[in-house]
């Protein structure tokens, strides 16, 4: 077991792996038991940043400067805006029925994480035969989408037209 | 046993569980937008991982992820745009307090 443990600490992107993961796992913890709204933001934003690590560990950097723009960018703040333009500071008090339904939920979480474990821990994952080492990931990336997946590239652009549109329409103001 | 991809999966089911409980326990709804925001990453990191460690690596998981990234894009500004309207209509971001279509 302590050779194990050693092997494990000798490997550079273990360490990452296990410092990153930390990050992402108590920024998600934090974001829970934070009681200010805006602190839970501000500690997801740390869990996005820790993902974009792992997906630079992972060899998709594309992915994880996307991740960086699109979630710790873009949704954060956005996040920040809904809770600015919203009402924040209530007080949550704690019904005992309330306490129950918290009991419950996490329950069923932990069960569903219990079979989830057991069921990661039982299949085998061989290691692929070939290495995929793909030098440059972003032109792999460019190529794919304009040739494989250009038809679900336009479709997702026109879904993402759409909602931003109906986003307009529904947050503007009716006149009455 | 499995290879490294099993730590990146524990770590998926991981943040996926908080995911969900948050979505299921939080008062807030900006939270519970929050909460699916970080089950979806979760997803994302499963499909990252099986695109580098799995039986058949290749680029398409990273492609499915970048779909996966604009769609939630999409979902969080429509539910910020619908939690305004309705924090508009009736001064709450309560998710307990909306329940208009129950009565």
């Amino acid at each position: 077991m302590w050779q194990n443990f050693a092997q494990f600490w000798s490997s550079g992107e273990n360490i990452a792996f296990f410092i990153l993961s930390v990050v992402i796992i108590s920024g998600a913890v934090l974001m829970l038991s934070f009681t200010k709204v805006v602190h839970m933001v501000t500690s997801l934003a740390f869990t996005f940043l820790g993902l974009a690590g792992l997906y630079v560990l992972l060899h998709a950097e594309f992915v994880a400067f996307v991740q960086v723009l699109v979630y710790a960018g873009a949704v954060t703040i956005l996040m920040i805006f809904g809770i600015m333009l919203t009402r924040h500071d209530v007080d949550q008090e704690e019904t005992s029925d309330r306490r129950l339904h918290h009991g419950l939920t996490l329950l069923g979480v932990l069960g569903f994480f219990g079979i989830m474990f057991y069921a990661i821990q039982q299949a085998r994952f061989p290691l692929p035969d070939h290495s995929a080492t793909i030098t440059d990931n972003t032109a792999a990336i460019g190529e794919r989408l304009f040739q494989l997946h250009v038809i679900p590239f336009e479709l997702v652009s026109v879904l993402l037209t759409v909602a931003f549109i109906g986003a307009i329409i529904v947050a503007k103001r009716e006149e009455d | 046993m499995g290879g490294i991809v099993t730590s990146y999966l524990t770590l998926a089911a991981i943040l996926f569980s908080i995911g969900l409980y948050g979505a299921l326990t939080k008062k807030n709804a900006i939270i519970v937008l929050i909460s699916i925001e970080l089950m979806l990453n979760a997803v994302n990191l499963n499909l990252i991982a099986f695109s580098k460690w799995g039986i058949n690596p290749s680029i398409h998981g990273q492609i499915f992820s970048l779909f996966t990234i604009v769609v939630a894009a999409a979902e969080v500004a429509v539910g910020i745009a619908i939690l305004i309207a309705l924090y508009r209509n009736k001064a709450t971001t309560n998710v307990t307090e909306m329940d208009t279509l129950k009565r």
